[in-house]
């Protein structure tokens, strides 16, 4: 190359290559005026809700209260134990109903089409309720009580919440798992690897990275549906901040900051899931592209390496 | 597996054929795909099956590992029945550990490699040994570069398979059959789905495995393969046993006139 390069002219001049070609490019006049269309009705959004009688004082005031903090943090717990629930239940669920066994997998597509057809509020009311069915529970020598003292708030929440989430992981779960080549199966099995081996080392690994896009989405969903169980007397994000508007004369304000406050949890978790994805990716892609954060670092040094060539 | 067995046991073992199939009957539903196949591989022997597609070569080479079940005859690996126990004249269904357990003795290699693609080459040798016989990661990985060493892999150990060549990952796929020290390894046409350039390397591999004395049934297109490496030959075809012998003789003078046309098409 430098050979070539050397030869192809004199210094100053540049190395005799095909000319590049030189044309005016194409207007998209139709680009600007959409653009400037877009701008001015989001200009006159902004300005509506400026000058609307909402006291936008009252938002930061109350952004970090205490009671809206602890609201943040059972909207979190929920979030998270209901995803538990929900995703190990729909592990069990999708497998059950990809078992050979005509009993399993009927009961699992019974599961999934009942919890999936019916209302998640319907599903809380019901279970709040549901004192009037069982007025003991009685687990034998393990566990016994009065159904309304065992059913807590927070035990209605969950499972309304979990067993809803089950249905739909089960259906995402199955896809995860009919998404990994019979070949995988095989080749463990005749490496002398029993069917739950497989299972676990072999393909729910490879089923995940069909699952977990997803399953990021029902996370957010749920963290979203957490806002359903004040129904159920369980006090979250919503509740208090629904509380706080009604004593200090600012409603709309708090529904605000309840909204700003979901937007943070949701962008949060949507980094996370960018992340885990890039996890079960691995050996799926000859090179993962580099992460934001990778980009950045490779920026600073690229601009240092150019301050000491300078 | 450890201990050495007895003079007197070897020379028994010898006689008693690793593969033996006596009128092996398969179907998928209405399509009778294996109709009666005899044939025995005796120990430390390379056996080659050959035939055109569909005619169920690959289908008896499952049969062996139990990964298809037969539905009439009888199949014997190293003298145990696959896949059943037999009581009395009756026949008692092995348990899917029991299987497992057998499989364990049988390597195979698959036609379109089916390595993990989650895990490294050497994860790939090292993931059976230590999930299913409980060997140590330290020394099933030190097994591992020997293994992958003796494939001429040893400077992709950290790759995955999608960063691997069609000829490489099949080399990484027998190391990983080698891993569990079968006393079997079963070859479904490892090189169908390679370059025509990266098929010698297999070969190459297979070559020095069936030189190291390993017991192999090899299902092939590469009748080079067969005639140079091959101790025993079978083609096959329609679900039957047409023809067998040795290698050299049954592809340069095949008695039996499909043999003929299936040879004067393919060599």
């Amino acid at each position: 190359m430098t050979d070539t390069d050397k030869a192809a002219g004199t210094p100053g001049t540049p190395p005799a290559g095909p000319e590049a070609v030189k044309a005016i490019p194409v207007r998209h006049y139709g680009r600007y005026v959409s653009a400037v269309v877009a701008l001015a009705l989001l200009a006159a959004i902004v300005y509506a809700f400026s000058q609307g009688k909402i006291n936008w004082g009252a938002v930061p005031d109350y952004f970090f209260d205490h009671r809206i903090l602890t609201g943040v943090g059972k909207t979190l717990l929920l979030t998270v134990l209901s995803m538990v629930i929900g995703i190990v239940g729909g592990i069990v669920l999708a497998v059950m109903r990809l078992s050979k066994n005509p009993v399993t997998s009927s009961i699992a597509w019974f599961y999934i089409w009942f919890f999936r057809g019916t209302p998640v509020l319907v599903q809380l009311v019901v279970w709040f309720n549901l004192g009037l069915v069982f007025q003991y529970i009685n687990l034998g020598p393990l566990y016994k009580d009065e159904w309304s003292d065992f059913m807590t708030p927070l035990l209605t929440a969950l499972l309304g919440l979990g067993l809803n989430e089950a249905a739909y992981m089960a259906e995402i779960c199955r896809a995860g798992l009919l998404a990994v080549d019979e070949g995988q199966t095989e080749a463990a099995h005749a490496l002398g690897m029993s069917h739950g081996k497989t299972l676990r080392r072999i393909v729910i690994p490879q089923a995940m990275r069909v699952i977990v896009p997803p399953t990021g989405n029902e996370v957010i969903n749920m963290l979203k549906t957490t806002s359903l169980v004040s129904v159920v007397q369980y006090p979250e994000l919503f509740r208090y901040a629904q509380d706080i508007g009604q004593n200090s004369g600012a409603p709309v304000e708090m529904y605000f900051l309840a909204a700003a406050w979901y937007l943070i949890m949701t962008s949060v978790l949507s980094v996370g899931q960018y992340y885990v994805e890039r996890y079960y990716a691995r050996g799926s892609s000859r090179s993962l592209p580099p992460t934001p954060w990778q980009k950045v670092r490779a920026h600073l040094t690229t601009f240092s390496s150019r301050k000491v060539t300078a | 597996m450890s201990e050495q067995p007895s003079t007197t046991e070897t020379a028994r073992k010898r006689d008693v054929p690793m593969v033996r199939a006596e009128g092996v009957h398969k179907s998928f539903g209405p399509v009778e795909v294996l109709k009666g196949i005899d044939l025995e591989v005796r120990p430390g022997e390379v056996f080659c099956l050959i035939g055109p597609s569909g005619s169920g070569k690959s289908t008896f080479l499952r049969c062996i590992n139990h990964l298809e079940k037969i539905n009439a005859g009888r199949l014997w690996v190293d003298g145990e029945l696959v896949g059943y126990r037999q009581k009395g004249d009756r026949l008692y269904e092995l348990k899917d550990s029991e299987v497992a357990l057998k499989r364990r003795d049988i390597g195979m290699v698959f036609q379109r490699f089916n390595l993990f693609p989650h895990m490294t080459a050497v994860e790939n040798v090292i993931e059976a040994p230590v999930q299913v016989k409980g060997v140590s990661r330290a020394q099933a990985r030190e097994r591992a570069t020997q293994l992958l060493e003796r494939v001429g892999l040893a400077d992709k150990a950290g790759n995955y398979p999608s960063q691997l060549s069609g000829g490489q990952q099949q080399r990484v796929a027998i190391a990983r059959a080698l891993a569990m020290d079968p006393k079997l390894m079963l070859f479904d046409e490892p090189t169908s789905a390679l370059d025509p350039e990266l098929v010698g390397d297999v070969l190459d591999v297979m070559r020095d495995l069936a030189e190291s004395g390993m017991t192999m049934v090899v299902v092939t297109h590469e009748m080079g393969f067969a005639r140079e490496v091959g101790d025993s030959l079978v083609f096959m075809d329609d679900g039957v046993v047409v023809e067998s012998g040795h290698p050299r003789e049954v592809l340069t003078n095949p008695r039996h006139e499909r043999t003929q046309s299936f040879l004067s098409k393919v060599l």
